[in-house]
């Protein structure tokens, strides 16, 4: 049942999402042959989303049972689809995240600007009041660092100056709206001209105009809607903003028409546990109260489920889940090959919740969280504290710290050069260290104090040290030879660039491990950009051209018996860790949510299974074909 | 006036968390009669209200940087004293 539900998500995203990519390839008269026939296949999809109830139920019982792709793409109109990303069955109705109301051009002086005064003083003590109440409800979630920032908006919004100088602004003539608009506007650029982290301070006054404006206009408030009862939340994406007061007993699942596996919304899903599809761009026409079941498993969404539909729905999660829970301890195939499962976590995140699950370490620390949000780079002493603390944590098991991975989507203040004309491919990763060698001495020197401090605690600490963004055999060598200098013994490289992908031999005796970052290696060997959600289909980790360069690693990992790693999204997807496995890679590193479904993954399959799995995978046509073969193949 | 020219303690600088304290702070002593009024200051710019946290963080006061405080009233001097702790903490 897990394995059909899954190739039903996959025709149905990759249809939806080739249409975008092979559409452009075809007008440009590239690949014209291939472009066609998918693009064909894909114009039926359009009509997806607009769907009756009857047409889902149909979906529901014909697709169970047989589950392959021309079944799927047969009923491609009877639902929306999405991309998956944190498995469940939610069932509720819709209720859509506000928008910024847009402020009118012309509005005429108030006839009474006395009263109109009054208006905007009662507006913004009521935003006050309003914001109080989201800083109460997210501390008594435990967002500390979110009901921090709404405490200061509150505060913001009560400012008396803001209201003075909006009351003065309303008696020279102006409205209501337009009088608090450009009272905030003004202080909204001194705070740009301070530059850093005030400047990103900017939005949180964006956030208390637009709840000013919306209350003036007797519009609905913008931001997480509050319909009184428990909701599927449906938006264009998610910003941060929008997340950080998410109620998770109010919020029963997670709709939005952008996004992929690796977008804000689809981290956050997870690691709240609330099931969720992205890049699902029919959900657009979704209107509040309507009734909808989300299957974060297959990415399915579907309208006025019956009742029978949601039960089917449910079983085949509980299923997966007994499945998950049959198996635990360190991750193994069938025959007892042992693959360890690792998690991915952020310096700044709670590592004891991390470690206390049933995992075998971490595979991933992204250590940029201690970067961000400054004006300088953190302290030597700072980034000790932390990584000590996380070493501590995971006590003896393996840690894979990445070096600072600045640049592209991640830029800082004290580093980054703003003008860059194409950051993703400029200095950013590793090569950041040419212009700032110490920023990466005072690192590597923090996590080698780090490891020598928890082991004269007595503790014990296995921290294992990579860099981010090594394209050549050389430059491996020359991060490994930095960090050994530092007194760490274990030293590798992540393989996110094609080149270091091509040079695996080399590259990897240069070192003591690799970790594939897929993500990356996707969005550099199919030269889309990761922030695109158009071009997700062909940053789809199925792609049998991302798989052949992971085969390519895994074979030079196999023959210098060095360990290799995955720890881009594509390690947490059940039906991919087997091909993965079978590839050889000995490692899986994923949001933690995913842990127990990829270990009964691996469990009930040998590595000749897996080695199978992986030949079905990379001898498929595109990615589509290659999940539903491997799906098929079971 | 009683004045305090202190430097800023937090390593974030005068914002987010220490600026929400100086601000409540600042607000409590005017309205609790304390003090009639509370400025704030950084370098030799124009004083500003410290009871409003927009003008607050406008001042853009960074770890390091100095402020100047400025009171008014009887216990003006009591109230400088809680308000430059504040700006000094290093706490963030």
């Amino acid at each position: 049942m897990a394995a059909s539900t899954s190739s039903r998500r996959a025709t149905g995203a990759d249809a939806a999402s080739s249409a975008s990519s092979a559409a452009p390839a075809a007008a440009a008269g590239a690949g014209a042959s291939g472009a066609a026939g998918t693009s064909a296949g894909a114009g039926a999809s359009p009509g997806v989303g607009t769907t009756t109830g009857a047409d889902t139920t149909g979906v529901a019982a014909t697709a169970g049972p047989s589950g392959t792709a021309p079944d799927a793409v047969a009923h491609a109109d009877a639902a929306m689809r999405g991309v998956g990303v944190c498995a469940g069955v939610a069932v509720g109705p819709v209720a859509r995240l506000g928008l910024p109301a847009a402020v009118p051009a012309d509005l005429p002086a108030p006839d009474d600007v006395t009263a109109e005064a009054t208006r905007v003083r009662e507006a913004l003590s009521a935003a006050g009041d309003a914001l109080d109440a989201r800083a109460a409800a997210a501390r008594e979630h435990g967002r500390d660092e979110a009901a921090q920032i709404l405490d200061a908006q509150a505060m913001m919004a009560r400012d008396f100056v803001l209201a003075d100088r909006a009351a003065a602004l309303v008696t020279e003539g102006n409205a209501g709206v337009h009088a608090v608009s450009t009272a905030l506007a003004g202080f909204r650029a001194q705070l740009e001209a301070a530059g850093g982290y005030l400047a990103e301070r900017a939005a949180d006054l964006d956030g208390v105009r637009d709840r000013v404006v919306s209350t003036l206009l007797g519009v609905p408030l913008p931001g997480l809607p509050d319909p009184g009862h428990p909701y599927v939340l449906v938006a264009e994406d998610l910003t941060p903003a929008d997340t950080a007061t998410l109620d998770t007993g109010a919020v029963l699942g997670i709709v939005t028409a952008a996004g992929g596996a690796t977008s804000h919304t689809a981290i956050i899903a997870k690691s709240l546990g609330i099931p969720a599809i992205v890049g699902c761009r029919a959900s657009e026409s979704l209107t509040d109260g309507t009734a909808v079941l989300v299957d974060g498993a297959d990415g399915t969404l579907l309208i006025d489920p019956q009742d029978d539909v949601v039960a089917t729905r449910r079983e085949a999660f509980a299923a997966r889940r007994a499945l998950a829970a049959a198996h635990s301890g360190p991750g193994r195939t069938k025959d007892g090959h042992p693959v360890k499962l690792l998690v991915n976590l952020g310096a700044g995140e709670d590592p004891a919740t991390a470690a206390a699950g049933d995992v075998e370490g971490v595979g991933l620390l992204r250590t940029e969280l201690l970067y961000l949000d400054r004006a300088t780079a953190p302290t030597f002493d700072e980034q000790t504290k932390a990584y000590r603390e996380i070493f501590a944590a995971f006590g003896g098991r393996k840690v894979v710290v990445r070096t600072l991975d600045a640049g592209a989507d991640k830029p800082l203040p004290f580093l980054t050069d703003p003008d860059e004309p194409n950051p993703a491919l400029g200095v950013r990763g590793w090569r950041t260290s040419w212009r700032h060698p110490d920023l990466l001495d005072d690192q590597l020197r923090a996590i080698a104090a780090a490891v020598t401090a928890v082991e004269a605690d007595g503790g014990a600490a296995d921290v294992w040290v990579m860099a981010p963004m090594i394209a050549t055999a050389g430059e491996a060598a020359r991060f490994a030879a930095d960090a050994k200098a530092h007194g760490l013994r274990t030293v590798g490289t992540m393989v996110e660039v094609p080149a270091a992908a091509l040079a695996a031999d080399a590259l990897v005796s240069a070192c003591d491990f690799v970790s594939i970052g897929t993500n990356d290696l996707s969005q550099y060997t199919f030269a889309a950009d990761r922030l695109q959600s158009e071009l997700a289909g062909l940053l789809d980790p199925w792609q049998p051209a991302l798989l052949r360069l992971i085969q390519m690693v895994g074979a030079a990992g196999a023959a210098q018996d060095t360990p290799v790693g995955v720890c881009g999204e594509a390690a947490g997807d059940p039906l991919l860790a087997p091909v993965l496995v079978g590839l050889g890679v000995t490692s899986l590193s994923m949001a933690s949510g995913s842990v127990a479904d990829v270990r009964a993954a691996l469990a009930i399959r040998t590595l000749d299974e897996c080695r199978a799995l992986a030949a079905t995978a990379l001898a498929a046509a595109d990615a589509a074909a290659g999940r539903a073969a491997v799906a098929a193949a079971g | 006036m009683p004045q305090r020219t202190i430097a800023v303690g937090s390593s974030v600088g005068l914002h987010a968390r220490p600026a929400s304290l100086l601000v409540a702070a600042a607000g409590k002593a005017v309205s609790g009669g304390s003090a009639a009024s509370v400025t704030i200051a950084s370098g030799g710019g124009e004083p500003a209200d410290a009871r409003s946290i927009l003008s607050v963080i406008a001042l853009g006061a960074g770890h390091g940087d100095e402020v100047t405080l400025t009171a008014e009233g009887d216990q003006a001097d009591a109230v400088l004293d809680e308000l430059a702790a504040i700006v000094a903490s290093e706490e963030d």
